[in-house]
């Protein structure tokens, strides 16, 4: 198996990059060496790099440079002999409210899963979840590792307003929604925790790579977290 | 600072500059203006840097109190532009007096018209961009569309020996050619036979009601795939066409989520995004093939549009 990442054209102004055919930690773990290679690079005319499972999409402006000079330059940087070893990473702790108004689909979770709702939560928050990516909308979490033990599929219809900070199961992905939006994932808590901040820089909270842990909270601190951060 | 008071805001219009790049490893869309060929030709029309943040208004026009004298344009789509009773010309120098009013219709055409005032509107840079992302309520004015009575405030300059231009006609057939729109093909063409292929560029497909700044949703007829499964979530690119699951197209646009997992067959060239723009619900529209070498040959055209040499004094 060829283990260098694969380039091509997905438009007149952006490469797609390949890097394995998985959603794995060995694979995340090349995309952010790759990430982190092409971000420090320093070629003239990048816009953005998009990192995602296995892949990583940059975009370019091509009144800078041209489109073949671009796909050039990336390929000779991605031949070279890439050091896939050396990614550090932080380990965040996010406070979760499981109770009652935060968490309007907990006890459908449990019934589909044939377990309590006090069972679900110590599922949920046992274990680490990897942030493979950001996004989808501003600040969202790919997130990977959750237990199949509460895997439960997409509500029928989507809501229409999840709030902000919701913790959601869908299928068997978990996620945090960072902002208000349309969603059709089961709502079993909440974070107090602001994932989105358009006026910081970063704007968002957590970053690709970071290892993540749900930590229950009652209702009293979820309300007093959240008045801190006013 | 110098200000115009909103008295109609118009079906939806909002603060837009060239965008917000750079931020889409934090799934943030570049947003921006949705047709910004006419974002910048507006701005050098008022004696602006290209890219200077300017209102889009979208479908039917505002009304809009200028409390100073101004030089402005009015560029993209003819919303029938008068100040007080009288027509003014679109893609031209305009002088407004201090006290007099704007006001739009709607359009016979197309979705999308610009006012560019010399000077800029002054709204606070989020991520280094003033545009509005109204799905997440960033940027522009206070993250949403504008409503009646916002007082939007612009910078000042000293407008009396400023140069009337106005832009040439034959320059405005070139930038918004009568033709399909061109693309290239997708990264996941393998996800379609050559039939489905051939169909998807030889059939009309009609823009629905439901499209909006995240993207255009399609009609037409069904673009089955061979392969079921969906792809590995990846980023996806401005003017992606993706294939959901109902057979039908998506062209993802400036407000787009960043990331997708179904297949794309094609994506509209870097010279049409701005014509995509200007589409409206009920509009017919055809795709054709194009390589990358020629969609590059076809930015080259519209980029060297965009200068001294297309406009005329008046």
């Amino acid at each position: 198996m060829n283990d260098n990442p694969v380039l091509k054209f997905a438009s007149d102004r952006s490469i797609l990059i390949k890097i394995g055919n998985d959603i794995s930690v060995e694979t995340h773990s090349k995309v952010v060496s790759v990430f982190n290679l092409i971000s420090n690079s320093g070629i003239v005319g990048i816009q953005s790099i998009h990192p995602a499972y296995n892949s990583i999409l940059v975009s370019f402006n091509p009144v800078l440079k041209s489109s073949d000079a671009i796909f050039n330059e990336l390929n000779s940087l991605l031949s070279s002999t890439i050091d896939f070893t050396h990614v550090q990473y932080r380990t965040i702790e996010i406070p979760v409210c499981y109770q009652d108004e935060y968490a309007p689909d907990l006890a459908d979770v449990a019934r589909y899963n044939s377990l309590t709702a006090d069972e679900v939560i110590y599922h949920h928050t046992k274990q680490n979840y990897i942030v493979y990516f950001l996004g989808f909308s501003p600040g969202f979490p790919y997130l990977g590792g959750m237990p199949k033990e509460i895997a439960t599929p997409r509500l029928q219809t989507p809501r229409l307003k999840v709030p902000e900070g919701s913790v959601a199961i869908g299928g068997d992905q978990t996620g945090i929604y960072p902002v208000a939006s349309p969603g059709g994932w089961r709502i079993i808590g909440r974070t107090p925790l602001k994932l989105f901040s358009p006026e910081k820089n970063p704007p968002a909270l957590l970053q690709m790579g970071d290892r993540i842990k749900f930590l229950e909270i009652t209702k009293e601190q979820f309300k007093k977290e959240q008045s801190c951060r006013q | 600072m110098p200000a115009i008071k909103v008295i109609k805001p118009g079906f939806q219009s909002t603060i837009q500059d060239s965008g917000r790049f750079g931020y889409s490893h934090y799934g943030i869309s570049i947003s921006g203006a949705a047709d910004n060929v006419a974002l910048r030709i507006g701005n050098l029309i008022a004696g602006n840097d290209e890219n200077v943040a300017a209102i889009e208004m979208t479908l039917t026009g505002g009304e809009f109190l200028f409390e100073d004298d101004a030089i402005i344009s009015i560029t993209g789509a003819n919303f029938q532009p008068m100040i007080e009773s009288s027509q003014v010309a679109m893609w031209s120098t305009i002088k407004i007096k201090a006290g007099h009013i704007l006001s739009f219709k709607n359009s016979p055409d197309n979705a999308r018209c610009y006012i560019c005032i010399n000077g800029g509107f002054n709204v606070p840079l989020v991520m280094e961009s003033a545009s509005t992302h109204l799905l997440t309520s960033m940027g522009g004015l206070k993250g949403r569309a504008i409503i009646k009575g916002d007082f939007i405030q612009y910078h000042k300059k000293n407008i009396d020996n400023k140069t009337y231009i106005s832009l040439k006609k034959e320059i405005l057939d070139k930038l918004y050619p009568q033709r399909e729109l061109f693309v290239t093909i997708g990264p996941q063409s393998n996800y379609f036979s050559d039939e489905t292929i051939n169909l998807f560029s030889k059939s009309t497909f009609t823009v629905r009601e439901d499209s909006n700044r995240m993207g255009l949703r399609l009609s037409g007829p069904k673009l089955e795939r061979i392969i079921e499964e969906d792809i590995i979530t990846e980023g996806v690119s401005l003017g992606a066409i993706q294939i959901s699951h109902d057979a039908q197209p998506i062209i993802l646009f400036v407000e787009h989520q960043t990331t997708g997992g179904y297949p794309k067959i094609a994506n509209i060239i870097s010279a049409d995004l701005h014509r995509v723009g200007q589409l409206k619900p009920r509009d017919e529209i055809k795709f054709s093939f194009v390589s990358i070498d020629e969609a590059n040959k076809l930015r080259k055209e519209i980029e060297a549009l965009i200068s001294s040499d297309s406009f005329v004094r008046i």
